[in-house]
């Protein structure tokens, strides 16, 4: 299998160039992305790349396979390639590269603490827990899941032009997160912070977010959400 | 919540409601129009005439022309901040975008007080 | 490299996964200045990984449950080599924990009166094991330990708490007079070295799964602060004691989780046999994961395994129906197609026991202080430093860990530490001091490194090390073989000792990290291999096939391995809970 990764080294190159590596993969098996990149590290040890639980849960390593967006570990060579013949990596588009597939992420995390993606609720707490409805609680669903992998923010043309005004898909999706939690008192609050042209208004709602998300995650719809708790709000 | 100086509603769900709410009236003149000219196969200069001699059409006109310029306003704005930046334009976008907003805003006023003297003028 | 320049902290975390980031919370909010060294960006740490939930008795699933029965279930589940002070700590402590954590905002699933969701898991037992089988298992889903981990993330941002993410710590600065002052970091993105001088220096490393070439553990796992630990020539407790989850995926290693069984599920073998009926007549598939996994391996080696190799058995789900399966366990729907190409909706997953938790480790009390023992063979508490989670051994899961007792080890340990350094330094806990010499000592790792010119690749050493430890330190261990993977491991430590690094540019070089790991995970390999062929007798997750009986006699103690003479010694195991009734050994079944 012909491997083609995006290298940069700024302490090296004054320019980021396209490596080709021939990597041998076993027959019979359908190896993931990650493991084809091991392979190739076992080559050339001086790539660098993000890795952690290899299972799709951590999120560490989101990067660009053969020009869409996903998670190396879960995605098949098979899958990855298609019917071609090479496999093509590169980092997450819109993040500048610290180095090769490894992408400065202080962006994306700055536009998710930005909504204070945590509980808040001044009232004492209960000596046990707070109760919740089987049916409060799968509000949650499909939001509680994300795995902060950026998959989706960097493939958002809104997220890509305004990085530092527009939350992008993830953290809007856990701003949702927060706001549909029926334990949650700070509503208001969350959506003052939130009702200016660019934090949620800058999506378009192309659903590019949608499309890559490696856990099936729908943050086009959570948007939509909270542009009608803005709605009623506001009105 | 993100401070933008040249945004003039200052609010998201605002500039989101105008944009909505003012291209449904756009929609609604455009039918009125198409409307007419069907209902006027033979259209001429005095039956144009006559439709813009009504009050109600002129009120309408003249409302359309305001939601135009809201919605082309807020359109163009969010254009400029989308592609006139420094990732496209490097130091001088700031420069570049002020005079695309100022241009925008110029010609929505040009073409609003130009509209209601056409309208109202003779 | 000259001296690198240093930062000082009241306390430094090593670890941003559960324990790390619940000791965290505890300080962040005391106000002192403390700070997380994570060599990952926290919610990627293994927690995350965590699957079927957190057990402790918060009486929902039973109002009448007692965490004294907990407490039964997870001494018996250690064999009865686990601290029973600990454990009664732990289980009479858990419930709080678990409410501060859903407080804090974790998405537990919820039952129809809108309490905390638990399912019953393995081992568990109502009134000191004659009251049948209980639900004692706090679960978000099948995404406990995502939403725990996040759930602390959350909660540390919310606090304000300093990380320093994709930091590795390299090697513990110890002074002359045994005392800790920090660690030797390095800044993975610019390449930085730094001495992180702390008042107290926690060990929230984790587990070293990755010795193992067959895991559960995600690649991070590789025994960083155990590796440090050994090199600073403090022991370790118990390292003969890894966990293999009766339920990895065949042929990936990936987890599915017990609670798949406590919902329901069943092994079988070829034969489409329930086999667990014949190990375990009462608790069937949900007894101890240690007899679980040898139920296993017996079947596949009395010829009824699963496949065209014979090597595996089968765990069956379709029989819970489409809508439990994608309500209880959707986590688990997603790893099998993924990486079993199985829809468990209509075929079994094929599974095989695989390397998942390390119940040995660094040493500690209760309060998290790392001990070592003086030449009378007393406990001594080693200044500075401390251990919670996986690399610690407090120890509360002795020779088998039950399930869902990992999440609540990390959370209630990683409190109390907290609180308790909270405590010292209030009391004036004083910063220890380092000479050069010391800090050079520290160094000599990292530098040689830097400077080698020849020598093997990671890769090809790692390999090496991990085939060694899957054939000879497997689910089923003989002394003969034990000792001939011991000489092995020899000659490959002095090839790991000098591994090659071709690389040595600065920037963000995983090279570099992973060559430090390698030599971290032969640390944690040597010391589970020399204590493994100590212990003579079959205890817990450790079964030898020339001693196949549990020797109370002997080795109802915990084993101490000393890294400098590479020798194994005894400390004695505590059976004087504070305020109930010690739990005397007895013959374990399930």
């Amino acid at each position: 299998m012909l491997v083609s990764i995006y290298r940069y080294n700024p302490e090296t190159d004054s320019k980021p160039v396209m490596q080709n590596l021939q990597v041998e993969v076993p027959a019979g098996r359908d190896l993931m992305v990650l493991d084809v990149l091991a392979l190739a590290k076992e080559q050339d040890p001086s790539i660098a790349y993000r890795r952690s639980c290899r299972e799709g849960v951590c999120g560490s390593d989101g990067m660009n396979i053969n020009g869409v967006n996903g998670l190396a570990c879960i995605t098949p060579l098979s899958a990855a390639v298609g019917g071609g013949k090479k496999l093509v990596l590169r980092p997450l588009p819109g993040l500048p590269v610290i180095r090769d597939l490894v992408v400065d992420m202080a962006v994306f995390y700055k536009q998710f603490e930005k909504v204070k993606p945590y509980l808040i609720n001044d009232e004492p707490p209960p000596a046990i827990e707070r109760l919740q409805s089987p049916e409060e609680r799968a509000k949650l669903d499909g939001l509680y899941e994300c795995i902060l992998c950026a998959c989706c923010s960097t493939n958002c043309p809104s997220f890509w032009w305004n990085p530092d005004k527009f939350i992008g898909p993830a953290g809007l999706l856990q701003a949702y997160r927060f706001l549909a939690d029926s334990r949650d008192t700070a509503t208001t609050a969350r959506l003052s912070d939130l009702d200016d042209p660019f934090s949620v208004f800058r999506c378009r709602g192309i659903m590019n977010c949608v499309a890559v998300c490696p856990k099936g995650l729908n943050p086009t719809r959570a948007i939509g959400h909270i542009r009608s708790m803005l709605i009623s709000q506001g009105t | 919540m993100v401070i933008s100086v040249t945004n003039l509603s200052r609010s998201g769900l605002s500039d989101w409601i105008i944009q909505r709410a003012s291209a449904v009236i756009l929609a609604a003149y455009t039918l009125c129009l198409v409307g007419s000219f069907l209902v006027h196969p033979e259209m001429d200069y005095a039956t144009w005439r006559g439709i813009f001699d009504n009050t109600a059409m002129r009120i309408f006109s003249l409302i359309t022309l305001a939601a135009l310029c809201a919605h082309g306003w807020i359109g163009m704005w969010t254009i400029s901040t989308d592609y006139i930046l420094p990732l496209q334009f490097g130091s001088a976008a700031t420069f570049l975008r002020l005079l695309f907003q100022g241009a925008c805003i110029l010609l929505a006023v040009v073409y609003l007080i130009w509209g209601i003297q056409i309208l109202w003028g003779f | 490299m000259g001296t690198p320049s240093s930062i000082s902290f009241d306390a430094v975390i090593m670890g941003g996964g559960g324990s790390g980031m619940r000791a965290a919370l505890q300080l962040a909010q005391s106000g002192y200045k403390t700070a997380v060294i994570s060599k990952v960006f926290p919610t990627r740490s293994h927690t995350v990984s965590a699957q079927g939930g957190i057990t402790c008795a918060i009486g929902s699933a039973d109002p009448d449950d007692d965490w004294r029965w907990h407490m039964y279930d997870t001494v018996k589940g250690s064999d009865y080599i686990g601290d029973q002070d600990a454990i009664e700590y732990m289980c009479s402590e858990g419930p709080q924990t678990v409410f501060e954590l859903e407080h804090m905002g974790l998405p537990f699933s919820r039952t129809a009166n809108g309490r905390i969701y638990q399912r019953p898991f393995g081992g568990q037992s109502k009134d000191y094991g004659k009251g049948g089988q209980a639900a004692r298992t706090c679960a978000a889903a099948d995404r406990t330990g995502h939403a725990l981990l996040h759930a602390l993330y959350q909660g540390n941002l919310k606090n304000n708490t300093v990380f320093f993410n994709e930091w590795f710590a390299v090697d513990l600065v110890k002074n002359q007079a045994g005392a800790i002052a920090g660690v030797i970091a390095i800044n993975i993105e610019s390449g930085e070295v730094v001495f992180v001088r702390s008042k107290a220096t926690v060990f929230a490393t984790g587990g070293a799964g990755r010795i193992y070439a067959s895991t559960t553990n995600a690649l991070i796992n590789t025994g960083d602060g155990i590796g440090m630990a050994l090199r600073a020539d403090i022991p370790m407790q118990d390292m003969e004691m890894w966990q293999f989850h009766p339920t990895g995926i065949y042929g990936a290693g990936t987890l599915v989780t017990e609670g798949c069984r406590g919902e329901g599920g069943y092994l079988i073998n070829k034969d489409g046999e329930r086999f667990m009926e014949r190990y375990a007549p009462t608790a069937k598939d949900l007894a101890g994961r240690d007899v679980v996994a040898r139920s296993m391996v017996l079947e596949v080696l009395g010829g009824r395994g699963c496949g065209e190799k014979g090597d595996h058995v089968m765990l069956k789900l379709d029989h819970l129906g489409e809508q439990v399966l994608n309500s209880k366990l959707p986590g688990i729907l997603e790893l099998s197609r993924t990486f079993a190409h199985v829809d468990p909706i209509k075929d079994p997953i094929p599974v095989v026991p695989t390397c998942h938790y390390m119940m040995g480790g660094i040493p500690t009390n209760v309060q998290g202080q790392a001990l070592t023992q003086d030449g009378a063979g007393n406990d001594q508490l080693i200044p500075g430093l401390f251990a919670v989670g996986e690399a610690a051994c407090v120890s509360v899961h002795g020779a088998n860990r039950l399930g869902g007792n990992s999440l609540l080890d990390l959370v209630v340990f990683g409190r109390a530490a907290g609180k308790a350094i909270e405590e010292m330094l209030a009391q004036g806990l004083e910063q220890p001091q380092a000479s050069d010499s010391d800090l050079e000592q520290a160094m000599t790792r990292l530098n040689r490194l830097n400077e080698s010119q020849k020598g093997e690749s990671v890769a090809t050493l790692r390999a090496e090390l991990q085939d060694i430890m899957q054939n000879h330190f497997g689910v089923f261990r003989t002394g003969e073989f034990m000792a001939e993977g011991i000489d092995k491991l020899q000659g490959l430590g002095e090839r790991i000792a000098t591994v090659y690094l071709p690389d040595k540019s600065h920037t963000f070089n995983t090279a570099r990290i992973e060559a430090l790991e390698l030599q971290n995970l032969f640390e944690v390999a040597e010391a589970t291999a020399i204590a493994a062929n100590m212990r003579t007798e079959s205890r817990g997750a450790h079964a030898r096939e020339d001693f196949q009986e549990r020797d109370d006699e002997n080795w109802l103690c915990h084993s101490l391995y000393f890294p400098s003479k590479k020798s194994i010694g005894k400390r004695g195991v505590n059976f004087s809970p504070r305020t109930v009734d010690t739990f005397e050994p007895q013959i374990r079944t399930y």
